[in-house]
């Protein structure tokens, strides 16, 4: 279920050439190109230690970059972070926020620190406070929550300035399903309002929230699109294959020329195959010799296939080189 | 217990020390530290405390005399005036520790037995007193020896009278209260500091600080400066105690007791910021304000005599905000100084403010990297 991705309005938030950060041997960010659109929901996705915190980190001036050109809001990065850093909002990945301040502290010294005036800056923390369902604890010293309210509350923080641009680095990766959802609520609500979001996340499922994704793997950007676009390009590519005994027909499968990857689900096995192959030909080949009842049809791609598809050549590339 | 699961404890224990280079460095500094500071701190035996002289009669006898007391070592010529009152104003301004006067009748005394010369002596430190007194063994050149008592009770009883100033009943609080307010605020300020701000670094409350406007100036003024206020209570409750309970005189203006407080306050949190940009954790920086305690308790005269300690050491102490706060503090509390006759110890606390937290300021960045 992909969220269509609104009509192209403005030009873009952000806008980067060739971007890499290396530390010391280590390539965490390799000549990354990127465009995010305004007013829409960008999803870095990308396994750990792909490289999309550290990006994120030099986008909005925190990092400086070893290579490339940065543009975001108009500004150049990072010789015009400090201007920059007036107009977002950064929701880190490890709560930042104050510990042992209250709820309402927090907010309030954030809107300070933002230059609020104060009777304007009290106005918006009882709103925030409304909006983000924390009147019953404005109180509450905010170490002393749960993780999804932790979140919430981060990301009140973030907006408290009413930010043109937002970067949440896996903002949700340690809550709940349900907190999740409610999380995603404010984010749409927030690009209803104007604001443009950049937001990392390992899970596929909040990637399939975002209007455009991006796959970063080691590094490296390689797939970029809307869900959909992505998902469609794997047209034909995916099967799903029911087998008495799935582990030895996954043993069977697997090495297969043309087989990309192969995941147990339950009792049967998700087959990614290479484009213009007769993969699945084969397959069916190399179970009948085994089980006669095995059976191969197509399914429709999910963002998963559409991750493994774009990781997989790097994989081998690297395989091949050590 | 299991000689298998202990082994793993300390193995892994060694592993993680091995990792943490500030902790290692400690193993070996700290002793190596402590031998060659109190090795060079303590020395008993005080020897050239610096002299004024003021020889009114200015014949051969009396400067046989001074040249026999600069002799003895104990003291070395630092300032030649010509009234005893002006040897007072240098011993109030701390510009000398002891005073050498001759009054002009030196020979009539000398042929009549009386006394022939004074010792004027900075008594709030008890053992520049007793060094001094050893002055009045200086044997004079008399023909009349003298067999009648001293006229005044001074301690020396002979010809050469020796006077204590400041602290006359060498009572030790009257010393060490003063000084007292120095190691406190030492001690606190630089820790409170430089834990304040590792300590979010720790938590990653720096990552949200430095994604706002804020600047690195509003950022660390804004951290101190609470901490200023703190040590402004604490020199307050010293001051009280010490006068409620030990009796000690503020001799010279409050404000100038505080003024001096404000200095070493602000030397500190400029210390305390300097080790929060280097330090990566709590740990690490209580470490690291534990290894700069140490030397300013023994070498900026608190402890031990500063004239009793070698060339090395001083220069030393002098780089140190503590040594400069003893001297001012000691200076108006005891001696009724005034601030602007102890300019040189104001300058210099104020350009170590400067220098340190310039540097501090300049090695905190506003980035990650």
């Amino acid at each position: 279920m992909s969220v269509a991705a609104p009509e192209e309005r403005d030009g873009g938030a952000i806008r980067a050439r060739g971007l890499s950060k290396r530390f010391g041997s280590l390539t965490a960010v390799d000549h990354v190109d990127l465009d995010v659109p305004a007013k829409h929901v960008y999803g870095f996705l990308g396994p750990n230690g792909s490289g999309k915190s550290t990006t994120i980190r030099m986008l909005c001036g925190l990092l400086t970059p070893s290579e490339g050109e940065i543009e975001v809001l108009g500004l150049q990065v990072p010789a015009q972070a400090d201007e920059l850093r007036t107009r977002i909002g950064y929701m880190t990945q490890r709560f930042s926020l104050f510990e042992d301040l209250t709820v309402r502290e927090n907010l309030e010294f954030l809107a300070a620190i933002h230059d609020l005036p104060r009777e304007r800056a009290r106005a918006r923390v009882d709103e925030l406070i409304g909006e983000y369902d924390f009147a019953d604890r404005q109180k509450q010293l905010a170490g002393t929550m749960s993780g999804g309210q932790k979140q919430r509350l981060a990301l009140a923080g973030a907006v408290i300035h009413r930010p043109e641009l937002l970067f949440l680095d896996e903002p949700t990766s340690a809550v709940d399903p349900e907190s999740r959802r409610d999380f995603w609520e404010k984010l749409f609500e927030l690009t209803d309002a104007g604001t443009t979001i950049l937001v990392s996340t390992h899970l596929m499922d909040e990637a399939e929230r975002c209007h455009r994704i991006a796959i970063l793997d080691h590094g490296r950007l390689v797939a970029d699109g809307t869900p959909a676009e992505l998902e469609a390009a794997l047209a034909g590519r995916t099967l799903l294959v029911h087998a008495r005994d799935p582990r030895r027909a996954q043993q069977r499968i697997t090495g297969i020329e043309g087989v990309l990857s192969v995941a147990q689900i339950g009792n049967a096995l998700r087959v990614l195959v290479e484009k213009d192959r007769d993969a699945a030909d084969r397959i069916r080949e190399a179970l009948q010799a085994v089980d006669r009842e095995a059976g191969v049809e197509p399914v429709d791609p999910d963002l998963e296939d559409v991750f493994v598809s774009a990781t997989a050549h790097g994989a081998r590339e690297r395989k091949h080189a050590a | 217990m299991k000689a298998r699961r202990l082994g793993a404890i300390m193995l892994k224990e060694l592993r993680q020390l091995r990792r943490d280079r500030v902790t290692l460095a400690m193993i070996v500094m700290v002793p190596v530290m402590q031998l060659v500071l109190f090795g060079y701190a303590i020395n008993f035996n005080l020897r050239g405390l610096d002299a004024g002289i003021a020889d009114q009669a200015n014949t051969s006898a009396s400067r046989a005399l001074v040249m026999d007391m600069l002799a003895t070592g104990v003291v070395k010529p630092a300032l030649a005036v010509q009234t005893p009152q002006q040897l007072m104003e240098a011993l109030r301004r701390g510009q000398i520790s002891v005073g050498i006067a001759i009054p002009p009748d030196f020979e009539q005394r000398r042929a009549g037995g009386r006394t022939v010369a004074q010792i004027l002596v900075d008594g709030s430190d008890s053992s520049v007193l007793g060094a001094a007194s050893q002055l009045a063994q200086t044997p004079v050149d008399s023909s009349a020896p003298d067999t009648r008592a001293p006229l005044r009770s001074t301690p020396a009883s002979g010809p050469i009278s020796v006077v204590g100033f400041y602290n006359p009943q060498r009572r030790t609080a009257v010393n060490i209260v003063p000084g007292l307010i120095g190691i406190i605020l030492t001690m606190t300020m630089v820790m409170f500091t430089s834990i304040a701000i590792v300590r979010e670094r720790e938590r990653g409350n720096m990552e949200l600080l430095i994604a706002t406007p804020l600047t690195s100036g509003e950022l660390m003024i804004g951290k101190v400066l609470p901490y200023a206020g703190i040590g402004l209570i604490q020199t307050t409750l010293v001051l009280l105690l010490g006068v409620w309970l030990f009796d000690v005189p503020i001799r010279g203006e409050v404000l100038g007791v505080y003024v001096a407080a404000v200095l070493l306050i602000l030397a500190n949190l400029a210390l305390g910021l300097m080790i929060s940009t280097r330090a990566q954790s709590q740990f690490q920086s209580m470490q690291l304000t534990m290894f700069l305690f140490l030397p300013s308790i023994l070498l900026s005269g608190f402890v031990f005599p500063f004239a009793g300690m070698p060339k090395i050491a001083q220069w030393l102490a002098e780089v140190l905000p503590l040594t400069h706060f003893l001297r001012l503090i000691r200076g108006v509390m005891l001696r009724g100084a005034g601030l602007s006759e102890m300019w040189i110890e104001v300058l210099a606390l104020i350009a170590f403010i400067v220098v340190v937290m310039g540097v501090a300021i300049s090695r905190f960045r506003k980035r990650l990297d």
